[in-house]
């Protein structure tokens, strides 16, 4: 079985070690995966900025390159929706690459999903005595049904508390380039979701989603708050304690 | 009401500034999701109520053509009439044609947020007619000239101080800030009023093809004494409201009351058929439905956003929106606010009149999933997204060239890695710190610290696992 990592623009260029943690867990549970060197973008930033014409152009790219195999990985909620959810309306029957987007949709799973599928991911060695508190993206929350799979996965790692945000079902803010045009909600939005934070003393925020991670790290270091941002990756593949 | 959908900013910004408004508006949206979700989780079959109340939607806006005869058949079969209005001016005239007909002088309102968009007030007050809005919130808002911030709770922006104020300054009595004296102060004023309406002037929840029935849901009896004292009731209705069969008040009853305010049903439920009958004792000699279009039809042509037609305005999406609850509804410039106005705004006035809208959401999809009739917001926000992104840009901004660009450069992995790389050095030479650039950057920056481009990009680090 092949597998790629579909890593994201904002992990390949802003976030790489969550793409390498993410290699790290599925070597250790026997599904090794691969990062094709043609990927860019899966197009979500201009589909939602209504640019349909240059959306539809990285779509049909990134099906070109991710139909080669058996199974897509990506470490983010929201670009596995955009795969998964949204494909089918921006590549609609009778374009050219409608069956490979439907074909690549059926096979592609947020990182979460995917690991939590494989029998192997409780046998994950994975330690980390720290406090963290979990952030649900939006996209994977209500899009892919996401919730507990990453929850289970935080289960099995040795010496990790999980304290659950309140109102955790709210979003961060980000919404992608709602973050600069709406600049002031989306940061109230950012600020609430950081006061809920640290409400629960963690000393770390996991999320599934790295852009709600830069929205969120954003707040946090502007504020001047040391809590740590990590993505479920990271947690997985480590046996670090963090500080 | 005047639209002015264009100035989302500005109203928003407004909206950020005023501590008490910030207060209002949390406090009663988290009251309403509140009580939301306790009545829901009353019903255990709250899914299949879901999809039975869709399902009533859906049959009625597929056949709308059909629906909407069989209704003034009915209607008329009743002993009631029908108006057709194609715009709000139309719907206008026939509102004061009938006033005039009738020498009205004073028309009591219950809460009708078509009249609000039509602009009724003020075309009662040119035909010389006194609009008395008689709904609690709206009579508010009447009093102080301001405009509905929330189609289900229009005075939701006001505090309990200010309606004292206000009701001191306009009505000349003894400062208060009791909600009870307060609500009497305004039953006294309105109760003298309902006696010497000759018209009473209401919208409709639903209105049933088979049996020419309109539906007027409200907690307050005001929308009862409207219907029933006044020799005249007049019904503006939105043509999207029609419901194929009596029996599907049944899941749409259900929901309604639990997704706007957590009751399970409504203080008042009036079910109306028409006029007075001979050896009836109450009830008006006249009945009027005016159906309104007003660009529903437009929306109804739209296989995209046709959908949005299905809304009860139960305003659960107002409550659980994070932008809503901070930007307020005036920010939406219209009658409609929220998630489902930033559909129906620019559905019904077009998207060049509302550009802004669809892109005031962070599409988190929280509207979706409170919605009793599982309507998909954030998909139509999508929808209209591409028709305001295919408009001329506005003078003055840079209308889609940068995308253009960035769509360009994402197009080829050479040239992304390349454009990360140049990214990476600027950032480095401009500090390393952070690092405000002009624009998007600078708007991310006043609120939070700039992500920085990785020194290595992923695609480079992997070649050395």
């Amino acid at each position: 079985m092949r597998i790629a990592l579909f890593a994201t623009c904002v992990v390949d260029q802003v976030l790489p070690e969550i793409g390498l943690a993410a290699l790290t867990v599925l070597d250790r549970i026997g599904c090794s995966a691969e990062f094709p060197q043609d990927q860019t973008c899966c197009g979500q930033p201009f589909y939602n900025a209504g640019h349909r014409g240059e959306a539809a152009r990285l779509a049909r790219a990134t099906v070109k390159i991710l139909d080669a195999f058996d199974a897509v990985v990506v470490p983010s909620g929201s670009c596995a929706a955009m795969i998964r959810v949204h494909y089918a309306d921006l590549l609609p029957a009778g374009d050219p690459s409608h069956d490979a987007a439907r074909s690549v949709a059926a096979k592609t799973f947020e990182f979460s999903e995917f690991v939590s599928r494989q029998p192997q991911a409780a046998d994950l060695d994975a330690a980390c005595s720290a406090r963290l508190t979990m952030h649900d993206g939006c996209h994977s929350l209500r899009e892919l049904g996401v919730r507990d799979q990453p929850r289970r996965l935080l289960g099995n790692v040795e010496g990790c508390e999980l304290v659950e945000l309140d109102d955790r079902q709210q979003c961060c803010g980000f919404g992608g380039s709602f973050s600069v045009s709406f600049d002031r909600i989306s940061a109230d939005m950012g600020n609430a979701k950081v006061d809920a934070i640290v409400a629960t003393g963690a000393e770390a925020l996991v999320s599934c989603d790295p852009s709600c991670l830069l929205q969120i790290k954003g707040i946090l270091d502007r504020r001047g708050l040391e809590i740590e941002i990590l993505h479920l990756a990271q947690v997985l593949a480590s046996d670090r304690h963090v500080s | 009401m005047k639209p002015a959908a264009e100035r989302f900013h500005e109203q928003a910004d407004r909206a950020l500034d005023l501590v008490q408004l910030q207060g209002a508006l949390h406090r009663t949206t988290s009251r309403f999701v509140d009580l939301r979700l306790a009545a829901v989780s009353e019903r255990p079959d709250w899914e299949s109520l879901r999809t039975r109340a869709r399902a009533a939607r859906l049959e009625a806006i597929a056949h709308l053509d059909r629906y909407l005869e069989q209704f003034e058949a009915s209607v008329q079969a009743n002993g009631g009439t029908v108006w057709w209005a194609r715009t709000a001016e139309e719907a206008c005239q026939h509102v004061t044609a009938i006033a005039r007909r009738r020498g009205v002088k004073i028309a009591v309102k219950s809460k009708s947020m078509a009249t609000e968009e039509i602009g009724l007030n003020h075309a009662l007050e040119d035909a010389g007619v006194t609009p008395v809005e008689t709904d609690l919130g709206e009579y508010i808002i009447q009093l102080a000239h301001d405009a509905p911030s929330h189609f289900l709770a229009p005075a939701i922006h006001w505090t309990k101080e200010r309606v004292g104020d206000l009701f001191a300054r306009t009505l000349g009595v003894p400062l208060t800030t009791e909600p009870g004296e307060l609500t009497a102060i305004a039953r006294r004023t309105l109760r003298e009023r309902f006696l010497t309406a000759s018209m009473g002037i209401t919208g409709a929840n639903f209105a049933v093809a088979e049996t020419g029935t309109i539906v007027v849901v409200e907690n307050e009896g005001n929308a009862r004494l409207a219907t029933s004292l006044p020799p005249v009731h007049v019904a503006v209705i939105g043509i999207d409201k029609i419901v194929p069969r009596f029996a599907d008040l049944d899941p749409l009853l259900s929901v309604l009351p639990r997704s706007a305010t957590g009751q399970r049903l409504s203080s008042y439920v009036n079910i109306l058929n028409g006029m007075r009958r001979p050896g009836e004792t109450d009830g008006p000699e006249e009945f009027h439905v005016v159906l309104l279009d007003n660009g529903r039809s437009r929306l109804l042509a739209d296989p995209e956003a046709r959908e949005s037609l299905l809304c009860i305005r139960c305003a659960a999406c107002l409550g659980v929106c994070p932008v809503y609850r901070r930007a307020g509804g005036h920010a939406y410039g219209w009658v409609y606010q929220g998630p489902i106005g930033a559909v129906v705004t620019p559905g019904l006035l077009g998207v060049d009149a509302a550009r802004e809208l669809p892109f005031a959401s962070s599409l988190c999809g929280a509207c979706r999933d409170a919605c009793p009739i599982k309507i998909d917001i954030p998909r139509m926000l999508l929808h209209f997204r591409k028709e305001a992104a295919e408009l001329p840009p506005e003078p003055g901004t840079v209308g889609r060239w940068p995308l253009r660009v960035a769509g360009w450069v994402m197009a080829s992995p050479a040239r992304f890695r390349l454009a990360g790389r140049i990214g990476y050095w600027l950032q480095r030479a401009a500090g390393g710190g952070q690092w405000f650039a002009p624009g998007p950057a600078a708007r991310w920056a006043r609120w939070r610290s700039v992500p920085q481009l990785a020194a290595r990009p992923l695609r480079d680090l992997v070649k050395d696992r």
